[in-house]
């Protein structure tokens, strides 16, 4: 078993509820200072974006993170140099667009995200139908491949889908891009199919906007990511120390 | 014995010409996608819709569309040029011979609204036109800066009864307006179409758009042998994304013609593109060195696109079409040929397929072939661009 999933279900074990809060690399200068104050605030695990010119799933907040971030300068080699040199508690998940380990070369991502302590991506325009590649180039590291069940998919789709995710299945709280909702939308009747399919961790993402909402969300799922709302924050100004501060309500939240 | 090759057949299983094409989309979209190929499948075997959709082409869209002999130009050349006239076609372009396609699928699945993107407007006009035909609502979405650029064709899309959606993210261009078209479609995905306007993105789009644009090749390759010119030694058309190519290449895959897609050098996937991932499928894109896609820039906003779709990655890949590219510099040139020859004002897209037949009589091309050139589009909308094109260099 890959760590991913070997922290997740050891959380799960013990009664802990997960908090995958994301962050886009290279926002600020001190990004990765928010990804220390997120663990310091309690997170169970953290998602890295690594920003790509056309996210097509993604709302106008991590479209702009993602725009700003690519202006500075970043790419897959800055955000991974920065991130290996990292002692961090928690596995770091990285979340981007297939195009960008297509052109870095599938073997070479791979590779280049263990080195970085990346232990897990999330690329949600490859499909289960084209990800054997990539699942081939990850196979023999620990970098696990996690994929999304949405509200639209089957259930003979939610069997393939979570036969195929590695850590945890992520499921899609809504019909939506990524952004900042007031309901926990279909994450419960979502969560449930993928526990009739599967025993991974089910963590539950998209439009989780408020403490409140994760702790709904939480009452069927694992855990829950929280993007755009930590994300929105940072646009507008916010230090690591308010982002520890922001992170630290959702876990009370998941207590 | 020789196994004898058949091109520009289905696509596989897996939506995949070769290397390219496939479905790379978020799980949101992935049932729509399977939805929408065996809707598509069902329709193109049932001759009750294919009847529809060939009365409606005819009765509504003016086909079949007429292959003129350009005399004057062909003998200025010394070719013998056909131009198959897809200008003449309602709303101006080939688009509407997908949109009429698509809009009649649409209600077949039961959806009640579509939405487009459009870069200079033509496929946006063209979808506007054919939802309110079928009253459909429709939505379209186009980039900030072409909504300012192309202020005429959202009025008339207006007039249509769609509503624009200015796209104020990314780059604000045609790439742009498809993401967001496909945001849209995320969250609208059980009651509206994503009327998608050429032979790209996820599959079954490529696939169905050239389906519905193979229409110009069959009816072509008929009128060239009523005319008796039987095949011809080329054909050629300007690609951007590849509708209008995609479409006359049908019709002449499978004989000898040598197949010409001529792109805009600022927006030249095949020429100046690698192998890469976007809008849902593997083609070949304009990127930098990091993955990242780059803006295409071209004199006509309709090639404005950093890819291209995947069969004709594919084509090149094997060598049955050939890519050439042709620079801004002598479009307006080629425009004005056209029109002062022939009297036939071409759009700035259909100019570049004109501008390589200038550029290469006598030398690619050898004097006295037969070629049979798209012209997918008429100038009327691009009027205002050349003038003042023409008055900021005099």
């Amino acid at each position: 078993m890959k760590s991913l999933e070997t922290h997740l279900r050891a959380q799960r074990a013990a009664g802990v509820k997960s908090l995958v809060p994301y962050f886009m690399a290279g926002l600020t200068p001190d990004w990765v200072q928010h990804v220390h104050a997120a663990v310091a605030g309690g997170a169970s695990a953290v998602e890295i974006g690594l920003p790509f010119s056309d996210p097509m799933i993604d709302g106008v907040v991590i479209q702009e993170a993602g725009l700003r971030s690519l202006a500075s300068g970043t790419t897959f080699d800055t955000t991974c140099s920065a991130l290996g040199d990292q002692e961090l508690a928690v596995p770091l998940v990285a979340m981007t667009y297939y195009n960008i380990f297509h052109h870095y070369g599938l073997r070479a991502s791979a590779r280049r995200l263990q080195d970085a302590g990346i232990s897990g991506t999330i690329v949600p325009d490859l499909s289960v139908e084209e990800a054997e590649p990539w699942r081939e180039a990850c196979h023999d590291g620990d970098v696990s491949t996690v994929f999304l069940v949405a509200p639209s998919t089957p259930p003979e789709r939610v069997i393939r889908i979570v036969a195929m995710s590695e850590g945890f299945v992520y499921a899609s709280a809504r019909m939506a891009v990524t952004g900042q909702a007031e309901t926990v939308g279909d994450a419960p009747d979502v969560v449930a199919r993928v526990r009739d399919a599967c025993d991974l961790p089910v963590l539950a993402g998209i439009g989780i906007a408020t403490p409140a909402l994760a702790h709904e969300a939480a009452q069927s799922a694992d855990g829950v990511i929280v993007g755009t709302a930590l994300v929105r924050r940072i646009l507008d100004g916010a230090s690591p120390l308010d982002t520890e501060r922001a992170v630290a309500e959702f876990r009370r939240a998941l207590a | 014995m020789a196994e004898q090759r058949e091109f520009m057949t289905a696509p596989d299983e897996f939506g995949r010409f070769g290397d390219f094409g496939g479905r790379f989309v978020p799980e949101a979209l992935m049932p729509a996608c399977l939805e929408l190929e065996e809707a598509f499948q069902d329709a193109w075997a049932d001759p009750d819709f294919l009847a529809e959709y060939e009365g409606v082409l005819s009765e509504f869209a003016g086909r079949p569309t007429p292959v003129t002999f350009l005399q004057r130009l062909s003998e200025s050349l010394g070719l013998r040029i056909y131009a198959k006239r897809e200008d003449l076609a309602h709303t101006g372009s080939h688009k509407i011979n997908n949109v009429v396609g698509q809009t009649l699928l649409t209600a077949r699945m039961g959806k009640s609204r579509v939405i487009a993107e459009t870069g200079a407007g033509q496929h946006g006009v063209a979808t506007a036109t054919a939802a309110a035909r079928m009253g459909l609502e429709c939505t379209v979405f186009m980039g900030e800066v072409d909504t300012k650029r192309q202020e005429l064709n959202v009025f008339r899309m207006e007039l249509l009864g769609a509503t624009v959606v200015p796209v104020t993210s990314g780059s604000r261009t045609l790439k742009d307006a498809v993401n967001e078209a496909l945001r849209e479609w995320v969250s609208c995905v059980d009651t509206t179409h994503y009327c998608l306007g050429s032979v790209m993105g996820p599959h079954p789009f490529p696939w169905m758009v050239r389906e519905m644009q193979s229409i110009i090749g069959r009816e072509a390759a008929r009128q060239l042998r009523d005319l008796r010119v039987g095949v011809p030694d080329y054909v050629v058309a300007c690609v951007g994304g590849g509708s209008n190519a995609a479409g006359i290449f049908a019709g002449f895959a499978n004989t000898g013609a040598r197949l010409i897609g001529v792109e805009a050098a600022g927006g030249a996937a095949i020429s100046h593109g690698t192998p890469g991932v976007l809008h849902g499928m593997r083609s070949h894109i304009i990127q930098d060195e990091f993955g990242q896609i780059e803006e295409a820039h071209s004199i006509s906003a309709g090639l404005d696109y950093p890819g291209i779709g995947p069969e004709h990655a594919y084509l090149s890949a094997i060598g049955r079409a050939t890519y050439v590219s042709v620079g801004d510099e002598p479009i307006i040139g080629a425009l004005r040929t056209l029109s002062e020859l022939e009297g036939i004002i071409p759009a700035l897209e259909s100019a570049h397929a004109v501008a390589w037949l200038i550029r290469e009589a006598g030398r690619e091309i050898p004097h006295g072939s037969s070629v049979l050139l798209n012209l997918s589009g008429r100038g009327d909308k691009d009027v205002a661009q050349v003038l003042s094109i023409l008055r900021g260099a005099s």
